[in-house]
């Protein structure tokens, strides 16, 4: 589904990595590993077309990203370090302003979504007030609402207590078994079936 | 044709080509310049009117044109590199900027210096003035976003859209000034470089005029290399030109 | 439009933002008359110029809103990334602003026109160019907050992209209101103001737009 071909990129005028190819088929989870500092959200931030590789192209379902912009950002989400959540805003109208960007209804409630992650007691509370655990969970609920295909995760298990890292682990295993492709880095061993689990070692 | 283009465009060959292009055109730009002020200084006959501090329009006029010259290769530069992604491009509108911006501050500075005898003071707010003094700000702008950035290639391509912007301002701002000196006019505007020139004054600002056009070709290729060694510094054709070089 | 009706409900919330802007707008016009002269007939010469220039400055400093924080907080990443496309993101985040900022000054406008004596008869000029310049100055404002909200230290550099584009709204807007103080006809500087806002209206989303792609790389 999604493939990289021949990928390079810069950072000011050091060369991150280059030559990079991948292809991920549905229903697989590939996690990315590095030293800090090796790359590791810049190729996320290439992946899903925020950042402009120095070289190669990025495919999703064979076509290049750039050129069908608004059919891939329907079929991608990515949470990043940044959770993109507005402080003034609640849980919910924070949620509910992610559905309204997108072209697709979504399959859970906002509220449900956030009870998923148990933040039910939270939902009207404005994000100012929140824990960034809390604030991070609430950014990991919009994957429960857009049917996203594809899932850029920059470090999502950040800040989660023990309890929302295995809810999130259950998604990320449901969202493969539903043939849906995670790109993920994290320091910390996903439980997954070697069948589904890919690993990228990125050096410098 | 495009084959060529293609070829030029590639930073190794133009960093070689500039390498031998530089000399030359350094040499006509002399030339054309002791051209040009002989013929401006000494043989162009004195204004009957002005006397001999008319001279300064064979740098004035020269600096006016190339700076909005400067402003539309920048702007056309940066376009192409932001299309295109052409690292040429990028290096040519980034180093055009500050040769712009200096024939803009030499237009102001004489056109200054000639207002004192003309007008009797420093500073009119005459509408070419004006304009140029904005052109300037425009400039200035251009520069400061090139340099503000960490990454060199994200900066120019902010600056070229910069540029962008600026170049469809530009005539709308001249407009703008054209149109409201018109109804502040003070009783002592007067135009440079009268409409009925005489050719002994003519043919040496024409001269001088070519001169700042090779002036800008040299100086740029010279930055362009600079930069291009500053930018390109991991690159393998710059380590073997180092190489070539001893 | 959700991003419209977002942004809108951040203002309500975060009301100190948009009422700093506006007061400030009005304290640089109450300077004028106590660092110059209280006289009636000098303030009504300089009020026209005194009010578009302060509405130029509360302008600026309101414009870094429109982007900053939503780049600080990666929710600008997020709407990049939707399938909403970018030009149709500015254009009404850009309303939003000029609803939040750009109104309110016409709305106090005529509440400053009095405190520097300019005639009745120049006011409703005073709101045509208003209505008509200031959403120019949201909309070449957006280029330049898109251009620099990738730098740390974007505010300063800011006023220096954005003013020299500003020229041609000050020098039309604040003659229009002059001209028309002495009772002049003043139809072609409002038909000139309305080609720049549908210039820009065209124009600077596309160009904001491209910048914005350019900022988050």
């Amino acid at each position: 589904m999604l493939r990289a071909v021949d990928l390079g990129c810069e950072r000011g005028d050091r060369i991150l990595f280059s030559g990079l190819n991948l292809h991920l088929h549905a229903g697989e989870v590939l996690q990315v590993h590095g030293a800090n500092g090796c790359g590791k959200t810049t190729l996320l931030r290439a992946l899903c077309g925020l950042t402009r590789p120095a070289t190669g192209e990025i495919l999703w379902q064979e076509k290049d990203i750039r050129d069908d912009e608004s059919t891939f950002s329907d079929d991608v989400i990515h949470i990043g370090h940044h959770d993109g959540i507005k402080q003034e805003l609640s849980a919910l109208e924070n949620l509910r302003f992610a559905v309204a960007l997108s072209a697709k209804s979504p399959e859970l409630s906002a509220e449900q979504a956030l009870a998923h992650f148990g933040l039910t007691a939270q939902t009207h509370l404005p994000a100012y007030v929140l824990s960034a655990g809390q604030r991070r969970r609430v950014a990991l609920a919009r994957l429960l609402l857009n049917a996203a295909r594809l899932w850029v995760l920059d470090e999502p298990f950040t800040a989660l207590d023990q309890s929302s890292i295995g809810v999130m682990e259950a998604m990320l295993h449901q969202h493969a078994s539903n043939g849906g492709c995670v790109v993920i880095t994290s320091h910390h061993a996903i439980p997954l079936e070697p069948g589904i689990h890919r690993e990228l070692h990125l050096t410098t | 044709m495009w084959y060529w283009l293609h070829r030029f465009s590639s930073p190794a060959y133009f960093y070689r080509f500039a390498g031998k292009a530089t000399p030359w055109l350094a040499a006509i730009t002399g030339l054309l310049l002791l051209a040009g002020l002989y013929g401006g200084l000494v043989l162009a006959p004195a204004d009957y009117q002005q006397g001999d501090s008319y001279r300064i329009i064979f740098i004035h006029v020269p600096s006016a044109w190339m700076s909005l010259f400067i402003y539309v290769v920048m702007a056309a530069a940066g376009g192409i590199g932001l299309i295109w992604h052409i690292k040429l491009a990028e290096v040519v509108a980034a180093c055009s900027a500050p040769i712009g911006a200096s024939f803009t501050f030499i237009a102001l500075a004489t056109g200054s210096l000639w207002g004192k005898p003309m007008w009797g003071t420093w500073w009119v707010w005459d509408a070419r003035l004006t304009s140029e003094l904005i052109l300037l700000f425009l400039y200035f702008g251009v520069i400061a976003l090139q340099s503000a950035g960490e990454d060199k290639r994200t900066a120019s391509r902010a600056s070229a859209i910069l540029a962008l912007v600026g170049m469809i301002n530009i005539p709308i701002i001249h407009f703008s000034v054209e149109w409201w000196n018109t109804l502040h006019q003070g009783a002592t505007v007067s135009k440079m470089g009268a409409p009925s020139i005489h050719t002994s004054m003519l043919v040496p600002l024409l001269i001088m005029a070519l001169a700042c056009k090779f002036y800008y070709a040299t100086s740029l290729l010279m930055r362009a290399r600079a930069e291009l060694l500053e930018r390109e510094h991991n690159s393998n054709w710059i380590r073997d030109a180092l190489k070539n070089h001893g | 439009m959700a991003v419209l009706s977002r942004d809108l409900l951040l203002a309500l919330r975060r009301r100190s933002e948009v009422v700093n802007p506006l007061l400030f707008f009005v304290i640089v016009v109450t300077l004028f008359p106590l660092a110059i002269s209280p006289s009636q007939a000098v303030l009504q010469t300089l009020a026209p110029g005194i009010i578009w220039v302060a509405a130029l400055l509360s302008t600026l400093l309101s414009l870094e809103r429109m982007f900053r924080s939503d780049f600080e907080d990666g929710s600008l990443e997020q709407l990049l990334l939707s399938p909403c496309p970018p030009t149709i993101l500015v254009l009404a985040k850009v309303l939003a602003h000029w609803l939040v900022s750009g109104l309110p000054l016409l709305l106090i406008a005529p509440l400053l026109g009095v405190f520097l004596a300019l005639p009745t008869e120049a006011m409703p000029t005073l709101l045509i160019t208003l209505a008509l310049g200031t959403p120019v100055l949201s909309m070449v404002g957006a280029i330049g907050v898109a251009l620099t909200v990738g730098l740390r230290r974007g505010g300063a550099l800011l006023s220096l992209l954005v003013l020299p584009l500003y020229l041609p709204v000050l020098i039309f807007a604040a003659n229009a209101v002059a001209a028309a103080a002495d009772g002049l006809i003043v139809t072609g500087q409002l038909y000139f103001l309305g080609g720049l806002l549908l210039l820009s209206c065209s124009l600077a989303p596309l160009a904001a737009a491209a910048a914005l792609k350019i900022s988050i790389h």
